[in-house]
């Protein structure tokens, strides 16, 4: 008997030490075979080549205003046409990639590192959680577009407040999934063990509460992503955003806006770009989510099952 | 009912604090402005005095913890200053540009739930379908489409080249029905597609849970028809979930109404906030994003007490 019980464990053993080794070749597998995370991440790759190589393309000078060219449909000279005061559309939707993928990017990162800190230190603290979650809730009552226009009137239109204004905007709906993920982990038995052997509080928190809350900081910062895209967007095209003549994608169908009946182009491109950059980002989130909380079950994980199930005789599921 | 009576009360006053939090956010957006608002409203061509004295009458003069107090007491009034440049006070400003928002919102929200209920039902019966795949895929472009684009998109579609519907503007209620909803379908379609896409998929997804509970099989088994099943069985107890997405994305509507008013020129709050904000109207903006955050915390509020009418259990969980 112990002889088999000690053949099973070696056996065991072995199985757990290949399963780790497959673990990293399997992650890339699943990633692969998720079709919403390989089509979002590659429409945002490519998004983001145009936006780096875009000026390349083109010779135009996206600010160099042509009376003459006004308004031209889309050629083999301008792509895109022109705008309303003759300037290139096509360098001007590419500038605006770089813009609006840039705030985007940087109000995600930083929302993300300033919520991630925020809901760590309110899930360790109890004094911490209620102040931060108070000012979190307050916050978050107010709908995020109001909130951030109402930032951009006070400390006036440019792309450093526009930045500051998202960051404060979306940092609360980071702070409260870290937290709400952090105090499952700080009841758990190893961080009790980590107090009783004296560790100092910030090492918890960073080495041993933090790795555990970021896959979901993952998929909610991808989401902020789009949302500050977004939230930037409607904030240039109420004059409230990026001021002009610098191009954005919300300034640029702002300008549209204008022209509608006669310029199809000028609202087209820019829209396309927006929904484009907006749809694989939140295609690549839903994708992550899938991938990393193994909670929520995908059409192929239910047919698995019910096969299964079929197989050992029970009743349909 | 008691245990009723209790949790009203409890929820009730859980919104002190968060309004508290509010005021004082909404407060310290106009101090964080740079420049004076007396010399903004005086141009820059008035004496010092002139300045000093009309920063007396605004109570400008005061330490900020004076001038929070009484504003707080002003809103408790249900009194949030007057305007810089109206000769109104910002309460009525609100309320006179309120009911087309309340229109507009309202018949957004309409268009959504007709849409967007049956097609998440539709496709959690089909789960897995090409039906229900699209859908879904449906929803997602609808999620990822701003509402401006959606509204520039319409306007140019129906308004300019079909000419169904006109283009742009507003009509109170008081001229008639239909004169009042023709202009506001537009607006009300391109501000609802967001809100049907997040109701069609958590429709989808929470029936596709309750589908799965064994009191569903034991109603098939008895023999229960299917139709009565989806419609009397699963959607009612899957209608929670979709009550708060209703709740939480209301605020959403109202400030998504911001934007959609401006495009369609419809005078409600949006168009109001946006005037306010280029003639740099501080205590305006101060009010509206008040009243809107109060508007939205009390929306929530509702959603949480129809729960317990709803469903009775959520009461016994959260005491």
């Amino acid at each position: 008997m112990e002889m088999e019980a000690a053949r099973r464990n070696i056996e065991l053993l072995n199985v757990q030490r290949s399963l780790k080794k497959n673990q990293r070749s399997l992650f890339i597998k699943r990633f692969l075979a998720n079709k919403q995370i390989v089509f979002g991440s590659i429409t945002l790759f490519l998004l983001v080549l145009f936006a780096l190589l875009g000026p390349m393309l083109t010779s135009y000078d996206p600010y160099a205003m042509v009376v003459t060219e006004r308004l031209q449909a889309p050629s083999s000279t301008h792509w895109f046409g022109t705008d309303n005061f003759g300037r290139d559309l096509f360098s001007r939707v590419v500038i605006g990639a770089q813009v609006s993928l840039g705030v985007g990017l940087t109000v995600a990162v930083l929302s993300s590192v300033i919520g991630l800190v925020i809901g760590l230190y309110a899930s360790y603290y109890r004094v911490l959680d209620h102040v931060f979650m108070r000012i979190c809730d307050g916050l978050m009552s107010i709908p995020a577009i109001l909130l951030a226009i109402a930032f951009m009137a006070a400390l006036g239109p440019n792309t450093t407040n526009i930045i500051v204004a998202l960051t404060v905007v979306f940092s609360p709906y980071v702070a409260r999934i870290v937290r709400s993920s952090a105090l499952v982990v700080r009841e758990q038995t190893y961080i009790e063990a980590m107090k009783a052997q004296g560790a100092k509080s910030w090492r918890i928190i960073f080495r041993h509460i933090a790795p555990n809350t970021i896959s979901p900081l993952f998929v909610q910062a991808s989401f902020i992503f789009a949302d500050a895209i977004i939230t930037e967007a409607g904030l240039s095209f109420l004059g409230a955003g990026i001021p002009t003549p610098d191009p954005s994608w919300g300034n640029i169908l702002s300008d549209g806006k204008s022209v509608i009946y006669t310029a199809w182009w000028m609202v087209v491109f820019p829209g396309a770009a927006l929904i484009l950059a907006v749809l694989s980002t939140n295609l690549l989130g839903d994708g992550l989510r899938d991938l990393l909380d193994p909670h929520v079950t995908s059409n192929k994980k239910i047919k698995y099952r019910k096969n299964k199930l079929l197989k050992m005789g029970k009743a349909k599921v | 009912m008691k245990d009723y009576l209790m949790y009203l009360i409890k929820r009730i006053l859980s919104l002190i604090p968060v309004l508290f939090v509010v005021s004082i956010i909404v407060f310290l957006i106009i101090h964080i402005t740079p420049g004076d608002p007396a010399t903004i409203m005086l141009g820059e061509d008035a004496t010092t005095e002139q300045i000093e004295e009309l920063r007396e009458d605004l109570g400008l003069n005061l330490p900020l913890p004076q001038q929070y107090l009484n504003w707080v007491i002003g809103a408790l009034q249900v009194d949030l200053g007057s305007s810089y440049f109206m000769d109104e006070s910002v309460t009525s400003s609100i309320m006179g540009h309120l009911s087309p928002t309340i229109s507009l919102t309202i018949i957004s929200q309409l268009v959504a739930l007709v849409i967007a209920i049956p097609a998440g039902i539709f496709a959690a019966r089909r789960r897995g379908t090409i039906a229900d795949q699209s859908v879904m895929g449906v929803s997602l472009l609808g999620m990822s489409v701003p509402n401006f684009i959606l509204g520039l998109l319409t306007m140019l579609v129906f308004g300019v080249i079909l000419r169904w519907l006109p283009v742009a503007g507003y009509a109170p209620l008081n001229t008639g029905l239909w004169n009042h909803l023709q202009y506001l379908i537009l607006p009300a379609v391109s501000l609802g597609t967001l809100q049907a896409a997040l109701i069609t998929r958590i429709t989808r997804s929470s029936m596709l849970e309750v589908l799965n509970n064994n009191y569903i099989k034991s109603a098939r088994a008895k023999g229960v028809k299917e139709r009565q099943i989806i419609y009397f069985h699963v959607f009612r107890n899957a209608f929670l979930p979709i009550l708060t997405v209703i709740g939480q994305t209301f605020g959403g509507l109202i400030a998504g109404a911001v934007i959609t008013e401006t495009i369609f020129n419809i005078p409600g709050i949006g168009q109001l906030t946006i005037n306010s904000i280029e003639r740099r109207d501080y205590p305006m903006i101060q009010g509206i994003i008040f009243f809107v955050a109060i508007a939205y915390v009390l929306i929530n509020l509702i959603v949480d007490l129809l729960y317990g009418v709803v469903n009775p259990r959520v009461r016994l969980d959260r005491k």
